[in-house]
């Protein structure tokens, strides 16, 4: 029973992902109103910009602390998330402000169902992790 | 796949009550409908359909038969001097790996930038087609009805002319508000007197309809108007022409108007006949009807039509139609199978042609040396039946790449085609029938609008054609006002036409319809003023003062800039204009919000005084910055408060304030064979600006007169979303280039006087099953099925590309409908529809069968742009290229028993190698010739935005000779004689040093006099003694009084009319620096850096091998 900095990220990351999958089920509502014509897409993309780069930041910060806290594996499952987030990022048009969801664009049927199936499995991919956290932490509490 | 919200797939959202839509952030949204004023319809309307088209049919005969007459069947010879490139092995700027190729495409047609990444593999060739639709257009037969029946009434009351006309329905509509009128119209009558007898129907159906709708509220009718409705009677006072109070059971007379801005070239020999009514519909259509016929696409069949109804099969586009005797047709069906024999290629193939469709014959593309048809290729038919036929909407308004829609994706992929939709929404129509109906009848599901393609499964019900709903038809409807006999609602105008307009009712708005607005914002820098583009632009606006569209409320105003930014206040009652100028360009303002933008009538003087100023104000101005972006800014704020339309006159690159540009082209590589970078925008800003300026209803036009590079790839940006349009003279000036000068006002005058949609939004509805995935135009997107247009004009086209998401096995028929809802130039709110049917097939062959070959070619462009911004040029060119080689390898592998031993193409579509070729070297998509990189964007924009007919000839132009023009064939156009000279292959081989060619590129015209060109023709077409002494630079011919020069010019004018970009004409001589300009477009010749056509065959024949 110890209470290690391992054990500090992983309580800090079951908080944090629990906004993360907040985040996720926000993404899919907004898409989802966006498919079923509630909404106009200027409208719609302003507040789910706000939202990207929190995300991307929060997610960055799992991955720093578990790098300090020598959790290796965990760092593994997460590192695909952050390079894809990378590529995300520096991947969009023109200017960063805009970052991936471009009004003009986001109508169009492949984008918007790209981006749903995004939501989806980031949805799923926090989830899941959220358990695994909640395991790992009480894994590294116990052991030791 | 998930889908996009078909509507089938979500009927919850439309069938809930229209809260939705009033409350929602969408303004614009068509909302359910009850309305109040009365029926009216234009003049001709009324004539029933059949007596209409028999004459038309009849009329244009003569002219048919000699037009096609004289094509002799299509030889099947191999080009000697062609056959020596077999031995070349490709030079290779096209061959990619084939994994790469499959990549390529699906990333071409799935938008996605991400799918593709992942794939390489032949599987997902798949996606390819799941993009690509196509809706093949339509219907030759239907013409005739169009052209009759929805035209003419504008055409009268157009032109200035008739200006009494116009004078007279102008006070008619004006009094359409006042309900003690009983007869408001009478001014009208007088005039217009054959149609006076329809006014007074109209008039008594609406009372009728009066009493009828006070006893029985119509059940759509939406609960939330009243407050729409109030703020409507408040502006009554101020606004005389609004249409909407809701009390008033007057006749409106109003229809007639529309289209205030109309052009000229229209032919006016039709207006006096024009508004005959029913009983004599022969003289009225007889004149207009060679016209039509002229027009490069759709008008042709109506003589053949007979004919086809008998040859059960669908026509295809580059059949040269046979004389309309019906036998001659077949005949040349009949000799195919003879010539097949010959030619070994074919030799396995038992051609049946009393089974099978001509545009099925296959064709060895690589043997048929004269692959394009003589005459210009028509819009295939689809193969409905007959009454369906004549029903469907015009293919110049709609096209689909498809004329028969396979039923399942699965089938669309076997066939590779794309599948989607071409539509020219505001086109400028001759004649249109106006519908002012209490109720606008509409399915309660899907909203769909009702349409000649539904179904009445009794007297009282009708069901949708494209969700299947079974609807109720309103009392109001069953009095058919056409024969003033209650119960018969299929004979309504809007169950016989597919392009009708309604008045809208309050309904439909979420605003009082806003005034006409026009802001001007002009670029005084010092680039400016030396290109003296001020002049031209004043002098245009002072002759077309008057003409702009719009009503009494018609606002102006005008801001120009260079380092700082100048208002201009002209208020009434002042002096003179005044200048304000606000140099804190960081932080724009208004200096005086009310008085920038005037009624145009109240200060029409001190405008006029700032027109003949403003030219002269600049002369001696050293600043040479400028600050587009804040002036942008300012304008934005300037037009929030009502919204229209800004005209941005901008001379060179930005460089003080937000949006400011550098220069990213490096002249070194404009020929690069491998990276043509910065095809996107440089910043966000003026996308941003536009989706702000959308939001306001308000558009942004470009006109972009530079003579260096000017990044219009970022400029453009503000148009394209706020659905404006782009002009862009490259190397203006006005004594240098005059020719682009001129074009600039022949320009300036269509783009001042041509109709003006406001506030405009346009939804796209296809039947249940498919749907909708990406829109190519000038727009902001607003939702899956619907398109936000600040403003509509009559030049702008759009693209839509479907997908199968249900399989069609239940149906026989789809439908498409497009309606347009907008205000027009004189504050009233109307939606313009246009409904297309299409056949569903079963067979792969039937697929090919119907393929619209030009559709096809123009919505690839259209995902070729997409896909060179989105990922690079040599992908989109890949693209393009696996485009054809899919298609002609899914198809010979569907004729398997034939020989591999050509490379074979269904004669629908036999010209889609050449076509691709064609977009290979436009300007757009070629590699290695010299381009400047905004000449190629410009290229793409105009891809992107012009309608499918003006598109085709920017792709392939059109080339004749005209040394040698006869009146054989030739068609009369407001007795003028036009001769039809044969269409030339677009190849040197076809430029003998004798003679003289015209070559139509849309937007230029050039003539190309050969060195021992017949001095007669020099002598009496140019005006010159000899060819030595004809100049460098020759851009009018002469009016010279011979029959030659009265031909050619009659010629040229023809071809002219009806551009909305004004070609201009260079005479090339053979030995000037000029002919490699139009050396570049004989597209069949092979140049350094790209295949000839024949090579061109052959790369795709290995690629099909491999």
């Amino acid at each position: 029973m110890a209470f290690t900095f391992a054990a500090f990220c992983y309580m800090l990351s079951l908080v944090l992902c629990a906004a993360l999958i907040f985040f996720a089920i926000w993404h899919i509502i907004a898409f989802d109103e966006l498919r079923t014509d509630f909404k106009n897409p200027i409208d719609q993309c302003n507040p789910v910009h706000a939202l990207v780069l929190p995300e991307y930041s929060i997610h960055s910060l799992f991955c720093i602390m578990f790098l300090c806290a020598q959790e290796w594996l965990t760092l593994g499952l997460n590192v695909p998330l952050l390079f894809y987030h990378f590529w995300r990022y520096f991947h969009c048009p023109a200017d960063s402000s805009e970052l991936a969801y471009d009004p003009p664009v986001v109508m169009n049927a492949d984008t918007l169902s790209y981006c749903q199936k995004e939501a989806w499995c980031k949805l799923a991919f926090y989830l899941l992790s959220f358990f695994y956290y909640l395991y790992c932490m009480i894994y590294t509490l116990v052991s030791s | 796949m998930q889908v996009p919200s078909g509507y089938g797939l979500h009927p919850q959202s439309y069938t809930a009550p229209s809260g939705h839509y009033s409350q929602g952030p969408e303004k614009m949204t068509s909302l359910p409908l009850d309305s109040q004023c009365d029926d009216y319809y234009s003049g001709l309307y009324r004539v029933p359909t059949q007596n209409v088209v028999t004459p038309n049919t009849a009329s244009p005969q003569p002219g048919a038969q000699q037009m096609y007459g004289s094509v002799p069947p299509a030889p099947h010879v191999v080009g000697s001097t062609l056959g020596s490139f077999q031995a070349i092995s490709h030079p290779s700027p096209l061959p990619p790996p084939p994994s790469q190729q499959y990549h390529q495409q699906q990333s071409l047609s799935g938008y996605s930038t991400f799918a593709w990444s992942a794939s390489g593999l032949p599987s997902t060739q798949d996606n390819l087609i799941q993009n690509h639709t196509s809706l093949a257009t339509a219907n030759n037969p239907t013409n005739p009805v169009a052209d009759t029946l929805s035209c003419s009434v504008m055409q009268n009351v157009q032109p200035p002319k008739s200006s009494p006309v116009v004078s007279a329905v102008l006070s008619g509509a004006s009094s359409t508000r006042t309900p003690a009128a009983s007869r408001p119209v009478e001014p009208l009558a007088s005039v217009a007197r054959p149609s006076e007898l329809l006014q007074q129907k109209g008039m008594q159906y609406g009372e009728y309809v009066n009493n009828q709708a006070s006893s029985a509220p119509t059940p759509l009718s939406s609960t939330s108007d009243d407050e729409e409705e109030e703020e409507e009677d408040e502006e009554a006072g101020v606004d005389s022409s609004s249409t909407t109070s809701s009390a008033s059971p007057m006749p409106n007379s109003y229809d007639a108007l529309e289209g205030g801005s109309y052009p000229d070239m229209l032919s006016s020999s039709a207006s006096s006949p024009a508004p005959d009514p029913a009983p004599a519909p022969a003289p009225a259509p007889a004149a207009p009807q060679p016209s039509k016929m002229a027009k490069p696409f759709g008008y042709g069949y109506p003589a053949l039509q007979p004919g086809y109804q008998n040859a059960a099969a669908p026509l295809n586009s580059g059949v040269p139609p046979g004389s309309p005797a019906y036998s001659g047709f077949q005949q040349y069906a009949q000799q195919y199978p003879g010539m097949n024999q010959l030619s070994s290629s074919l030799g396995g193939l038992s051609l049946q042609s009393s089974s099978q469709p001509e545009s099925l014959r296959p064709v060895n593309l690589t043997q048929e040396r004269n692959i394009l048809p003589m005459t210009p290729v028509w819009a295939p038919v689809p193969n409905l039946n007959l009454d369906l036929k004549k029903l469907n909407c015009s293919p110049d308004s709609f096209r689909c790449t498809l004329t028969n829609i396979p039923q399942t994706q699965a089938l669309l992929n076997k066939a590779k085609l794309p599948l989607g939709l071409l539509l020219h929404p505001f086109r400028d129509l001759t004649q249109l029938p106006v519908i002012t109906s209490n109720t606008i009848v509409r399915c309660r599901s899907c909203r769909t609008y009702i349409n000649p393609f539904v179904s009445f499964i009794d007297q009282r019900r009708w069901k949708c054609n494209l969700c299947y709903r079974v609807n109720d038809v309103p009392e109001e409807f069953m009095y058919n006002p056409l024969t003033r006999s209650y119960g018969e609602p299929h004979k309504r105008p809007e169950v016989q036409n597919s392009t009708v307009e309604f008045i809208a009712s309050s309904d439909y708005m979420l605003r009082p319809p806003q005034p006409a607005v026009y802001l001007f914002v002009l670029d005084v820098s010092h680039n400016a003023v030396e290109a003296g583009y001020l002049t031209i632009l004043c002098q245009s606006l002072l002759e077309n003062l008057d003409k702009l569209p719009g009503d009494s409320r018609t606002r102006i105003g005008f801001m120009t800039f260079d380092s700082t930014i100048h208002f201009y206040n002209l208020q009434e009652g002042l002096s003179q204009p005044q200048m304000l100028i606000v140099s804190d360009i960081d932080d724009v303002f208004l200096p005086t919000p009310d008085s920038l933008l005037v009624n145009l009538y109240e200060s029409k003087e001190l405008i006029k005084d700032l027109l003949n100023a403003l030219p002269n104000m600049f002369t001696n101005t050293r600043e040479t910055h400028s600050a587009l972006g804040p002036a942008l800014q300012a304008a934005f704020k300037l037009m929030s408060p009502t919204g229209g339309r800004v005209s941005v006159f901008q001379t060179q690159l930005p460089s003080l304030g937000a949006g400011l540009l550098q220069s990213r082209e490096d002249p070194n590589q404009r020929s690069s064979t491998k990276v043509v970078q910065h095809l996107g925008p440089a910043t966000d800003f003026y996308k941003k600006l536009a989706l702000d300026c959308s939001g306001q209803q308000t558009a942004v036009d470009l006109f972009l007169l530079s003579s260096q590079y000017s990044d219009l790839a970022s400029l453009a940006c503000m148009s394209k979303y706020s659905a404006g349009c782009i002009y862009y003279y490259p190397s203006f000036h006005y004594t240098h280039n005059p020719s682009q000068a001129e074009k600039l006002q022949k320009d300036l005058k269509r783009y001042l006087t041509r109709k003006i949609g406001f506030e405009a939004v346009m939804r796209i509805r296809c039947t249940k099953g498919l749907s909708m995935h990406t829109f190519h135009g000038n727009f902001f997107v607003r939702s899956t099925d619907l398109l936000s247009l600040a403003n509509i004009n009559p030049d702008a086209g759009f693209a839509v590309q479907l997908s199968i998401e249900e399989s069609l096995t239940d149906t026989s028929l789809v439908c498409f409908q497009t309606a347009l809802l907008y205000t027009s130039s004189k504050g009233e709110r109307r939606i313009r529809v246009h409904t297309l049917c299409l056949p569903v097939v079963s067979a792969l062959a039937d697929v090919y069968a119907g393929a619209d070959v030009q559709a096809s070619i123009c919505l690839l462009a259209n995902m070729a742009v997409d896909r060179s911004i989105s990922s690079s040029l040599s992908d989109a060119r890949d693209a393009l290229v696996n485009a054809v080689v899919d298609s002609l390898s899914a198809y010979g592998s569907t004729v398997s028993n034939l020989q591999h031993s050509g490379l074979i193409a269904p004669s629908s579509l036999k010209l889609f190698p050449l076509y691709v070729l064609a977009l290979l070297k436009q300007k757009a998509f070629r590699t290695g010739t010299s381009t400047r990189l905004d000449d190629r964007v410009y290229a793409m924009c105009q891809i992107k935005c012009q309608p499918l007919v003006h598109l085709m000839k920017m792709i392939h132009p059109n080339l004749y000779r005209i040394d040698r023009l006869t009146d054989e064939g030739a068609i009369h156009v407001n007795d003028r004689v036009v001769p039809q000279p044969p269409l030339q292959k677009l190849s040197a081989e076809k430029l003998t040093r004798d003679g003289a060619f015209l070559m139509d590129c849309g937007s230029v015209f050039y003539i190309w006099i050969g060195k021992s060109c017949d001095s007669n023709f020099i002598e009496d077409v140019l005006g010159y003694p000899n060819f030595a002494s004809i100049p460098q630079k020759m851009t009018h011919l002469p009016e010279l009084d011979t029959l030659s020069s009265e031909r050619a010019r009659s010629f040229i004018t023809w071809l002219r009319d009806n551009r909305p970009l004004n070609p201009i004409l260079h005479v090339v001589k053979d030995e000037s620096p000029a002919k490699t300009e139009f050396f570049q477009h004989l597209i069949e010749d092979r140049t350094e850096a790209a295949f000839s056509y024949y090579e061109f065959l052959l790369h795709i024949q290995q690629q099909i091998c491999k």
